[in-house]
Parts: structure tokens; sequence; C-alpha cells
């Protein structure tokens, strides 16, 4: 049978500031009508590049695609011009793309209604009644509900999901035969990205349609893909079915990925077993495997040979590896959590025996009934028209040594509750007391001092390290500023200090930022906030813009230095199975307000809020056997704006719990067990 | 790989080679000739104007009555004015004043500028706004017309052209840089400051301010040249350096009232001013060029 898409051997490089980059390297696969296959990889490993050379979407210069073939359903894609009228005919008509940026990819000055018929008048010859009757049976079919009225608005008038359900409308305007969603629901919410993989996935099945996901989500592709390609550094490293590889991953960087990401059904202790070192720079690509260094299973073969092609190691199952690796030390399943347990044991059980109850605890931060609004002014006169209650009567506390977890969809105001804590706005009402220092009216001045004790580690590892200073005056400002050390030698020593204790090599301590990786980058805003000896630190989605097998490298450092140190961390995430696997407890929260707060075995196992419930049910498991089983909780609606918050609970439009009670009054947050709260007056 | 610990030796891990931005930056400025050509012009102009007595043949001041208005010749290779001073000699000496009154125009102006633009964007609020009307204010006012009024109330002279010329441009500077401290300013290491509990001050000048100065640069080179020539318009009006002072403007217009006769000498000067002039804004674009991120990678 043939295939609908064959793609063999593609190569694309792109040239930057003299040298070469081989962004694909030597591709093959193939894609069946009606199949759902994933591409997973690590930002820069070509997964998106792939997907483009066969479109011709290349910028020419500084790309070109220089060796390959093509073919979609019988033609050589390649052999047309970019800008031809052939190719244009498969773009958006044959092959249709939805890619991961909602916000900048529909015209905001065109109704949606418009620029889906623009191009279904195009490709299918409608005339624009026609097309206009196609556009609102597009916006039913994605789950747009008012379809008739909804077509006339503009993008600017939807949410981000909503436009993101009509790029893959638009996408499907004219029945192509293959969609490529290039990373379309990372950019939204956990809730938000099940709805729509749903909605494909349905779509799909129904016009025997075949999809690509493109996808760094391990959980999205063992939810949702037949089939699986893992790229690495431009090349496919293995390919098969998504089950045989979840179960039997053969190549070393599979193995790897599937060790480092932390799942929500983890045993709590478990390491994460990251990969070391970073990915290799394309630039200087060496003739031998593009994994070799990191590879905990490399070989004499490997460093003399080049670098290997995807070899059959199964039905159906390639990997591009010299070693057959009988003992990967991966196991799927309970074994695999049986198996990761018994190595951490001796130490947790050390933990288990010393433990103190949460009562005896020093309380390091106590917050109650924090209010943080920020006004809504209008007219010349700036009038006070309305508040955006962004934080609305939250209460915590975090006692010492333990990490509390704070979830939420992006806009729940989690952000806001730690940026109010450090006092970098001004709370409207309520009370923080730090180390039994009332700071919620403490003057700037005064915080001065206070704030060695409660640094920041922030989201974005290229935004927050200044690129004009070395990185050693960018950790030791904390030194200098406090006036913790004495002596220039005291400095040096400090500073040597703490590079080691983020793992980074105190030789590079003089060199700028932009030299470093996102994760080394990290490392340093770490080294940057331990610097001043604190006892608490606030991590604001620290990890989230970092991939997977760096991601774990960063968990675990946090973690051993939590154990080391003592420290106490807030930790602000969205990533679900991350705070699970870091917090002691864990808030939740949605709409500015905390919905369910408790310790994280409570809440994960026995989540009360139905909130909480969906929010867990939405989160993928990177595990498709478990994924078939798994029942999934419906997701309803959306977030709505803070500026038009339900009457009586926040939760209540999308509640599958709700009754009319729930409109008349907001629920408290009360205590249903031992620490552990929940705002629902139906539990 | 360990499970022990993150932090094994494992962890330490290497560089990528050293990338140099001041490598690219050289490389891109030096690639089109006439840049290098412009660059080699100033140059030489700068060192024209240390060593001056060196290169002038004849003293610029020193009159020869019985020798003025000589055409060009190999004894006065442009010849002389009318009271018989060599013009060469002048041109020479009045590269000096020139640059003089660029750069420390521009100095001026650049410190004062960036400081109240610093200033401004960083509070915000009312200060801000206070400042900024009052920029507004200045702008408002043609900058040759102001430069003119503050010379007719200071009267002529070199101190009193470059204070003109300096308060006239500085809104330029605060504008500029109130702009790029507010983009700044919102960037994630600018708050890490602030968490580490450093002072505004320190966190202005050592995070913000050295983030802000690329755009800068460029215009500072550019008004180089803008400078130089509003001297020679302010000298060419009676405005600036007083007889017998030896400005580019100044010769200018001394000369244009024998321009039939002896067109040299007011052409030889602003030549002279058309070249540097040029040659400054030359390598302004340059630079801007070869500091501008989006140009990265094209030659």
């Amino acid at each position: 049978m043939n295939h609908l898409l064959e793609v063999r051997n593609l190569k694309t490089y792109f040239s930057s500031d003299g040298s070469t980059i081989k962004a694909v390297d030597g591709v093959s696969y193939h894609i069946d009508e009606g199949e759902i296959v994933a591409f997973v990889g690590e930002s820069g490993s070509g997964k998106s590049v792939t997907q483009y050379s066969g479109l011709q979407l290349i910028p020419t210069p500084p790309g070109r695609i220089v060796d390959g073939s093509v073919v979609f359903d019988g033609e050589d894609l390649l052999s047309y011009k970019p800008n031809s009228e052939k190719m244009r005919k498969v773009r958006g008509g044959k092959i249709g793309v939805v890619f991961q940026e909602p916000m900048t990819s529909l015209n905001p000055v065109m109704t949606v209604g418009k620029q889906i018929s623009e191009s279904v008048m195009l490709h299918m010859g409608l005339n624009k009644a026609e097309a206009r009757k196609r556009a609102v049976e597009l916006i039913n079919m994605v789950g747009i509900p008012d379809a008739e009225h909804r077509v006339d608005y503009y993008p600017h008038q939807f949410s981000g999901g909503m436009r993101q359900r009509i790029m893959i409308a638009m996408a499907l305007s004219c029945n192509p035969k293959l969609l490529i969603a290039d990373e379309a629901t990372t950019a939204l919410d956990v809730t938000t990205q099940a709805q729509l993989l749903e909605m494909m996935k349905d779509v799909v099945k129904k016009t025997n349609t075949s999809l690509i996901l493109v996808t760094h989500n391990l959980g999205i592709v063992a939810r949702y893909a037949e089939r699986i390609y893992v790229m690495y550094a431009g090349g496919i490293v293995e390919s098969g079915p998504t089950k045989e590889i979840f179960k039997n991953p053969k190549h070393p960087y599979t193995i790897g990925l599937m060790k480092a990401v932390p799942r929500l059904d983890d045993p709590k202790d478990r390491k994460l077993l990251s990969i070391e070192g970073s990915p290799p720079n394309l630039a200087n690509k060496q003739e031998q495997c593009a994994f070799l260094p990191r590879c905990e299973f490399a070989t004499e073969v490997c460093s003399s040979n080049p670098a290997p092609s995807p070899m059959t190691v199964g039905e159906n199952h390639s990997a591009a590896c010299y070693v057959k690796i009988e003992n990967s030390g991966w196991k799927i399943g309970s074994s695999h959590v049986a198996a990761a347990k018994s190595e951490v044991s001796a130490t947790l059980q050390a933990e288990l025996q010393q433990k103190v109850p949460r009562e005896q605890k020093e309380t390091i931060l106590e917050v109650k009934n924090l209010k943080m609004y920020f006004p809504v002014t209008k007219g010349l006169l700036s009038r006070k028209v309305a508040d955006i209650k962004a934080v609305d009567d939250v209460s915590f506390d975090i006692r010492k040594g333990e990490t509390l977890g704070l979830v939420g969809e992006s806009g729940c105001g989690k952000t806001t509750v730690a940026r109010t804590i450090l006092r970098m706005y001004e709370p409207t009402d309520g009370s923080i007391v730090f180390q039994n220092h009332d700071i919620t009216r403490m003057s700037l001045s005064k915080m001065r001092p206070l704030r060695r004790d409660m640094p920041m580690v922030f989201q974005d590892p290229f935004s927050s390290l200044d690129p004009r200073q070395s990185v050693a005056d960018l950790v030791g400002e904390p030194l200098k500023v406090h006036k913790m050390v004495k002596s220039r030698k005291e400095y040096e020593d400090r500073l040597v200090e703490l590079f080691e204790m983020v793992g980074l090599n105190p030789s590079v301590r003089n060199r700028m930022p932009h030299e470093f990786s996102g994760g080394q980058r990290q490392r340093i805003g770490i080294a940057r906030a331990l610097a001043s000896n604190p006892s608490f630190i606030v991590c604001d989605e620290a990890i989230s813009a970092l991939d997977v097998s760096i991601q774990a490298q960063i968990i675990n450092l946090l973690e051993d230095l939590q154990r080391k140190l003592g420290l106490t961390y807030l930790f602000i995430a969205h990533d679900l199975s991350v705070v699970r696997h870091i917090s002691d407890r864990v808030a939740v929260m949605y709409l500015g307000k905390i919905v369910e707060i408790a310790d994280w075995q409570t809440l994960y196992e026995s989540p009360k809020h139905p909130y909480t419930q969906m929010l867990l049910s939405a989160v993928p498991i990177p595990d498709p056997f478990i994924e078939e089983k798994r029942e999934h909780v419906e997701i309803k609606g959306e977030v709505p704006s803070l500026l038009n918050r339900p009457k009586g609970c926040s939760f209540s439009n999308r509640c599958p719990l709700a009754t009319s009670e729930c409109k008349e009054m907001e629920p408290p947050l009360k205590s249903v067990a031992a620490d552990h709260g929940v705002a629902c007056i139906k539990v | 790989m360990t499970t022990e610990s993150s932090i094994a030796p494992a962890a330490l891990h290497e560089l990528p080679p050293q990338t140099s931005s001041t490598h690219r930056f050289f490389r891109v400025l030096l690639a089109r000739k006439i840049v290098v050509i412009a660059l080699f012009i100033l140059i030489a102009t700068i060192l024209v104007a240390i060593f001056a007595p060196l290169f002038a043949p004849y003293n610029p001041y020193k009159q020869d009555l019985s020798n003025s208005l000589v055409q060009p010749s190999s004894t006065h290779l442009l010849g002389t004015d009318m009271l018989g001073r060599d013009v060469l000699s002048r041109i020479i000496f009045g590269t000096r004043i020139s640059l003089i009154v660029g750069f420390v125009v521009v100095i001026i102006a650049g410190v004062l500028g960036m400081s109240i633009g610093l200033v401004s964007g960083y509070f915000g609020g009312w200060l801000d706004s206070v400042l900024m009307r009052f920029m507004d204010a200045v702008i408002a006012i043609p900058m040759i017309v102001l430069a003119m009024a503050i010379g007719a109330v200071l009267g002529g002279g070199i101190v009193n052209v470059i204070i003109a010329l300096g308060v006239a441009i500085v809104p330029a500077y605060a504008r500029l840089m109130r702009g790029q401290v507010l983009s700044v300013k919102q960037a994630d290491f600018v708050i890490a400051g602030t968490l580490t509990g450093i002072s505004n001050l320190r966190n202005m000048l050592v995070h913000v301010l050295p983030n802000c100065i690329s755009p800068l640069i460029v215009l500072i080179t550019m008004n180089l040249g803008m400078a130089i020539l509003a001297e020679a318009g302010l000298s060419f009006l009676g405005l600036g350096i007083v007889p017998p002072g030896a400005s580019w403007g100044s010769m200018v217009n001394d000369g244009y009232r024998y321009l039939l006769t002896n067109p040299v000498l007011s052409l030889a000067p602003g030549v002279a001013i058309v070249i540097v002039v040029l040659a400054f804004n030359i390598v302004g674009d340059a630079i801007r060029d070869a500091l501008d991120p989006r140009l990265r990678g094209t030659e």
C-alpha cells in the first residue's frame, strides 16, 4: 500500500554566521491515511523544521532543503517551486497546519468567518454565500457554540483556546488529507489543551484525516498518538507504535526521556533520572552519534563509527543505535514504580522516622485573607470603574522545611500571590507575616534587609539574568549588597562554593549569561537565590521554560538543595505532575481564590473540589496503557475573565455538581480534615 | 549518571566555545568599504585637530594685509582671506573648534538627557509627567531658533554656542532613554535586582543603564555631525565664535562675500564640514546596523 506521505532522507540546513546548522539531517518517515502520528523531541530537535520542509515553508535563505524527497498523495512536493500554484494548492488545501501561537496567527482586522471563507473560496471554488455556510459549519464542528452568530466576530473577541479552535477550523476548512498540529496546544492551559485535543481526535477520526502531532509532551503522545517518531538533534532516533515504544524503548535518548518525565501517578519518592548534559550545538555537529556525549549505554562502537541509521528492533519499531540495550532500567506501569521505590527507600525511611508533626514546625510564612485588587480606570479623570480581583481572600501558611506547591491555570493569580508576598505590590487587604515580621505594610526601605531571606527564582532563564553582567557579578550581588563577605578572598570562596552547589564548574564564573544554555542559566538563577543564605525561596514557574531532560535536572537540584540546606519553598507552577513531585502541600487556585489546599497525597489521591478533579483528569499521563483505562471528567466551558466572575462560587458555571445554591453564596475555604481545606459547599 | 545526587560531577557542564558579540559587531561594522573610509576620515580629523600646530603651514591668526585675498598657489595652498591669513591653516585650526563643539555638546546633552530619561522612566508617576512635559516644551521650539535665542541672551562665543546646542538636543536623549528604560524595566532581571534588596540607584546604574545604551550610542554619533553643522550655522549667522578665532562656519560666513572672486574661501571650509558630517553619519548608521539584533546574520 502506498503511504499518504512518504519522506525520504530529508535534509534541511540553515546557514548562520558563516556556519551551517544541520537542523534536519537525513530524516525518513511516512504517514498513512487516518493515522495519528506524533513527533516528539525537545526544542531544537528539528521536529517543526521537518514538517515545514515538506510544505516548503522554510525561509530561504538562510534555510535550504539540501536533499531528500517528499511524496504526498502521489505528488513530489519538493519538485514544486515554493510559491508555485501547485504548492499553494497543497498548503492549506490538502495539508492543513495549526501553529503554536493562537494570539498571532489570526489576522486581527478580519472577522474569523471571512478568514475561513477566504481559504475555502480559494481552494474549493465556492461562492461567498456557500463559503460562509461552510465557515459556520466548521466553527460548529470545532465546538464553538452559537456559530451562526460568532462567525462575524473578530479574533480579539475570542479567548486563546477559542482562537486555536478557529485555527483548527481553518486548517480543516478544505477537507485536507493531512492535518499538522505544530505544538498547537502547548501555549494553552491543561483543561483547554485536553478539550482541544479530544475535539481534534474526534474530528480527524470522523473525517479519516491523518494527524501529525508535533509536541514535547509525552503525556499527550501517550494519550492520543498511534505511532511515534522520537527526534533528537535533527534526526529520528526511534520510531514505532506508541505502546511498543512506551513499553520497550530501545534508544538511550527515549529511555532517558521516559525516566526524566515526572508523572501524575509517580511514587512520591521517585528520583527523576535526568539526562545529564545538554543537546549538542547543531552548528558543529560531529560525524558520530549526536547523543554520544550524554549516553550512558555508549560503547567503543559508538565512538569509532559514524552516526547510526535506524535499525529494526521489533515489528514496525526501529531505533538508531548500535547498542542492543537489554536492561534499560525502564519498566512501564506498576513494576516500574516498585523498582524506583526501592532505590530511595532507605533515605525515605530515615526521613519518616524523624518526622515531626506539622503543627510543631516553625511557621515561616503566614498569609491571611490576602487581597490584591488592581483598579480598572476609565475616562479623563481616571475614575475607578471596577476592580480586577487578582487575589481574593487567600490564606495559607508555610512551615519550615516544607514545600508548598501553588497550582492553577494561567490568570488564576498564583504569580500575583508570590509577587504580593514579596511586596512588589501594595496588598489591598489582609496580612503577610514572614518569620514573625509583619511585612504587609512595611516600607520598602525596611524590607530591603529582609529580602536576603526571601529570594526568588524566575521562570524565564533568559530575561532573568542581566545580559551585561558576568555571571559572577550576578551571583555575587546579594553578597555585596547585604555585606555578607568581609574580604575579596571570602567573596571568591563563597562564589566557588555557590557554583559548585548548583552543579556548575566555578571556572566559568567570569563568562557572560548569553554563553550559557537555558538549564545552565536556571542553575545560575538558583545560585543567585542561594547566595544570601536564605531559608525561604520563591520559585515562580522555575522549570516551566525548560525541556524535559533539563527539567528533571533542575527539579533534582532543588530537591537536593532543600535536603542539604533545610530550605523552604513556595513553588508556583502550572504543571501538576511537577508540583506533585516536589511539594509537601499543594494549594489549587482558581480565579484568585484557593479552592483546595491539602498535603500532596490527599490532594492528588482523593481530591474533593470538582475543579481539582477536573484539572487532574485533564493532565495526560505518559503511559498509553494507563491512558487507555483512565476515565476522563468532562471539561465544561472556559475560565471566565476576572472582571466577569460568576455570582456565588466562581466555579459554578463549569461545575458538574453546581446547583442554584452555588450561585447564591461564595463558599468559604472550610476544613474537611486536618490540614485539608476545600472551598465548596457540596463536600 | 548517578541516582545519588544531581550535583554529581557529571553535572559540571562544559560550555560551548566562547562566542563574542564584540567580534561580530566589528565584522558587520567594517563589512562596507564606505564605513572604513569614513572611520579613517574621522580618525585623521581628530589627529589633525590634536596636532594642528604641526600640520598648519602658517599661524592662522597672523594677518598680512599686503597678501590678502591671494589665489591658491604653492605658497598658500588654499590662498589667503581678506586679512591675508592662510586659509589652509585656519581650516586646520578650525577642526579643533568644530570637534570640541561637537563632542562637548554631545557629552552635555547626553549626560543630562540620559539622566533625565533614566530617572523619568525608572520611577514613573508624577516625576515622569513633570520631566517629560518640560522636555516637550523644549522640543516644541525649533532647535536653531532655541540656540539663537540662547545665543542672543548670553552673547556670542564658543561656550555659549555649546550651551545653546546642548540644551536644544537634551530632549532627544531624554525621550529615547526613557523609552528604553520603560522596556528594560519590564525584564525579570530588574525585578530580580529589586528582590535581591539592592537600592534603586544601584539597580538603575548597574542593571538598567547598560542595557539601554546601544541606541543612544548611535544617536551620539549622529548628533556629533549635527552639532558641527549647527555650530557652523550659528557661526555663519554671527552667533558663534568671536573673531579672530577660526571655525568652519565662521569661515564660510567670512568668505561668502568674495564668493565670485575667491570661491575657495567659502568652499574649502564648506567641503570640510560636508566630509566630516557625512563621515559621522555613515559611521552612526553602521553602528546602528551592527548593534541591531534583527540584522544579525546579514552581512
